[in-house]
């Protein structure tokens, strides 16, 4: 034991005592915020070291995660380009799925504006080998009640008709052939002449006389004489209108787009259709002034069994195969 | 105890000073009780530290630190109960204990018995008295207290000129040498 020398003892005791009063006054003392002055203090003298220990625990901690643990962020990096990759791939194939609900959805709406035209929806698989024949091909066949010389429409326009047909696939001659007509007219003046294909984007419409007035972007609709497509559906529109001789070279643009078909509607009946804001005027073809010859008379059928079909016009395909 | 002794230093030979017995009980007693109800009839009076200077006083004459630092201690905290809730036990408690020990230290080296050095030295200790009152409340308490005011000025001085006729009355309980 060390003695303490005599003429320090009193400075020892003086020290003992403050203290003693110190800690005694630290208990009394109760702040509002932070209770009692003991507790202040204690916390305050343990602050430090907890301060300086988070902050050791954090800089090893940081260094094992930002240069010791880098191999698995290497592997993390892999993973997740991975992940990138299979999501832009699936952002893709979800922008893809809208637009195709977009295009159903109008073709939905269409059928139901047209509830009394049978009609089916198939989905463009194919297009022709031969880029001088401008055919796609269906998924829809016999089995689902597709016949040959059916139309074949989109809601923004008719697209072409059934050529030929298999038990699970069709092929559609598109409206651009040359080997392809419809029976049309202009919508407001309903000046008919047949619309035939050329072999290039743009239609031609025949047989309109020189003195029919006819003005760039007039809206031609089917005029149903085909016996193939219902009345007043879009062809297309002018877009080019000359003298000839004897008559008018107008081209056309087609409505639907040709060059991007996805979806189609396959019209299952082969009578001729009537659409619904058809007045019997209209379907009698009263108020034509020209008189023009049938699409199928502009352009023969494929083959001899299909226009006889469209010429007897029986009904080979019921509402219920819709 | 009870017997005057000299406190040999290099350089002088300084008497201590002992009291009649219970003299310091029964004066500690009075002066509380002054400190408790004067102020009540003389609210000037209420600027003297009576038992600051009792303590400056016992500190001096016993010459002892440690029994002036314990005495310091008890009047404190006798002060600091007194003073009711406001007051933690203690604030007056350390600050007294503090002014007992220097009072002790100084008073075995230096000659107090003169009213001038009496006076002085009152001074002193109660500027020194009110810095650790003030140090306590702003350190411990978290009250802010001002250093040093006029009043305050006026007050060391008044308790100075108290504590020379206190201290006068007081020498009167030493045993004779």
């Amino acid at each position: 034991m060390v003695g303490v020398p005599s003429r320090h003892k009193s400075i020892f005791l003086l020290a003992a005592v403050v203290l003693l009063q110190v800690l005694a006054l630290a208990y009394q003392i109760k702040r509002d915020s932070e209770g009692r002055l003991l507790r202040v203090w204690s916390v305050g003298a343990l602050s430090p070291f907890e301060r300086a220990g988070s902050y050791g625990i954090g800089g090893v901690r940081g260094t094992w995660l930002h240069y010791f643990a880098l191999q698995n962020t290497s592997r993390e990096n892999e993973d997740l380009r991975h992940e990138n990759d299979r999501l832009k791939l699936e952002v893709t194939q979800l922008r893809s799925r809208v637009a195709e609900a977009a295009r159903l959805e109008t073709l939905l709406n269409f059928r139901e504006a047209h509830q009394q035209v049978p009609m089916l929806g198939a989905r463009v698989i194919g297009a022709s080998a031969d880029s001088a024949s401008r055919t796609i091909y269906l998924d829809r066949g016999e089995h689902d009640g597709v016949l040959k010389n059916m139309g074949v429409i989109t809601p923004d326009g008719i697209v072409g008709k059934v050529i030929e047909t298999f038990p699970a696939i069709s092929q559609v001659l598109l409206l651009t052939d040359k080997d392809s007509g419809v029976g049309a007219m202009f919508a407001e003046s309903r000046i008919q002449g047949p619309v035939a294909g050329l072999g290039e984007p743009l239609l031609d419409m025949k047989y309109v006389a020189n003195d029919d007035q006819v003005a760039i972007g007039q809206r031609v609709v089917t005029s149903g004489l085909d016996r193939i497509f219902p009345r007043d559906l879009p062809v297309g529109s002018v877009v080019d209108i000359k003298p000839g001789n004897p008559f008018k070279v107008i081209r056309v643009q087609p409505a639907a787009n040709l060059e991007r078909l996805e979806e189609v509607i396959v019209l299952t009946t082969l009578q001729p259709l009537i659409l619904k804001h058809d007045s019997p005027d209209a379907a009698s073809g009263a108020d034509t002034k020209s008189p023009a010859p049938p699409a199928d008379a502009a352009k023969p059928p494929a083959n001899k069994s299909s226009a006889n079909l469209a010429a007897t016009g029986k009904p080979k395909v019921s509402a219920a195969n819709q | 105890m009870n017997e005057t002794y000299e406190l040999r230093t290099p350089e002088s030979h300084i008497e201590v000073h002992k009291f009649r017995p219970g003299a310091i009980l029964i004066t500690l007693i009075v002066i509380f009780f002054l400190q408790a109800f004067v102020p009540i009839y003389f609210h000037r009076l209420a600027i003297l530290d009576l038992p600051l200077l009792i303590t400056i006083y016992f500190g001096l004459s016993r010459r002892n630190p440690s029994t002036g630092l314990l005495l310091g201690m008890a009047i404190g905290i006798a002060q600091d109960s007194l003073s009711g809730p406001t007051v933690p036990i203690g604030l007056y408690g350390i600050a007294k204990t503090v002014i007992g020990y220097l009072a002790s230290s100084i008073g075995a080296r230096l000659d107090t018995e003169h009213p001038a050095a009496r006076f002085a030295l009152t001074v002193i200790f109660f500027g020194l008295h009110q810095g650790i009152l003030v140090l306590e409340r702003r350190i411990l308490l978290a009250q802010p207290e001002v250093w040093f005011t006029i009043q305050l000025g006026i007050a060391a001085l008044i308790n100075a000129l108290v504590g020379v006729l206190l201290f006068t009355l007081l020498d009167r309980l030493r045993k004779p040498s």
